[in-house]
């Protein structure tokens, strides 16, 4: 058999001058997440299910099925976000992870969206919830465009 | 998204395929034979799978005598390559609308 690949994850990290406790609660109160993501129905408590729900837009019916995963105050969040409705069957099925770690000045941010399983492959069709999904080692192919 | 990024995702969805094409972009040109000795499948089922590929724009096909030789065309990854670029710019704008507000709660 050929090798096959595992799939990516996209990850984006920043500094920020502000405290975890703080962070945290943007990252975890409803009305604060809307300000700054989307309109939700979060609720920090582990197995709750919730939609951030956008405008539609073409091929995309704007709302996103999650569930809180995991939970560890100011430290580490995880919810999955996966497509919703009809184009949950072969749309995208995500994991979110916030990370928080405290330093000097700050509060190191990092946010990582993975978690393609074998399983979702074969129904794959790029857009489901008008979110990527990355190839392994797309990387180093892109690095040669 | 446009019917060939469809076609695009949709010919690296299968891992058989996926697979077939990584080891191109990994070992440059290749003929079926040799792509069919390591791939676990039947010849019919890499040709099969080198004809799917190459209606992606994904390989290019060159006929010398009786062999037929395929190659990554790397360019066509190009719009999946960009829509990388686009998710994590979304998270960007994210982090960015994300400080903003950490700003107006110190106020």
């Amino acid at each position: 058999m050929i090798e096959t690949i595992a799939l990516r994850s996209i990850v984006v990290e920043r500094d920020m001058a502000h405290s975890p406790e703080k962070i945290w609660r943007a990252l975890t109160q409803s009305a604060l997440i809307e300000q700054w993501l989307m309109t939700n129905d979060f609720q920090p408590v582990i197995g709750h299910r919730f939609n951030f729900r956008a405008e539609p837009v073409m091929g995309w019916n704007g709302v996103t099925d999650c569930e809180v995963l995991e939970l560890v105050p100011q430290q580490r969040l995880v919810y999955s976000w996966n497509a919703s409705g009809e184009q949950a069957r072969d749309g995208l099925k995500t994991i979110v992870t916030w990370t928080l770690t405290p330093h000097s000045g700050g509060t190191h941010v990092r946010m990582e969206q993975s978690g393609f399983r074998p399983q979702d492959e074969a129904g794959y069709r790029g857009m489901g919830g008008g979110w990527p999904r990355i190839l392994g080692q797309l990387e180093e192919i892109a690095a040669k465009l | 998204m446009p019917e060939t990024h469809d076609m695009l995702f949709r010919s690296l969805a299968d891992p058989t395929r996926r697979a077939i094409f990584e080891r191109l972009c990994r070992e440059g040109e290749q003929t079926v034979g040799s792509l069919t000795a390591q791939s676990g499948v039947s010849q019919p089922a890499v040709s099969k799978h080198l004809g799917v590929l190459k209606q992606a724009g994904l390989v290019r096909d060159r006929h010398e005598g009786r062999q037929t030789h395929y190659s990554a065309q790397l360019g066509a990854l190009s719009p999946l390559v960009d829509w990388t670029r686009e998710m994590a710019a979304f998270w960007q704008r994210k982090f960015d609308d994300l400080e903003d507000l950490l700003k107006r709660m110190d106020q």
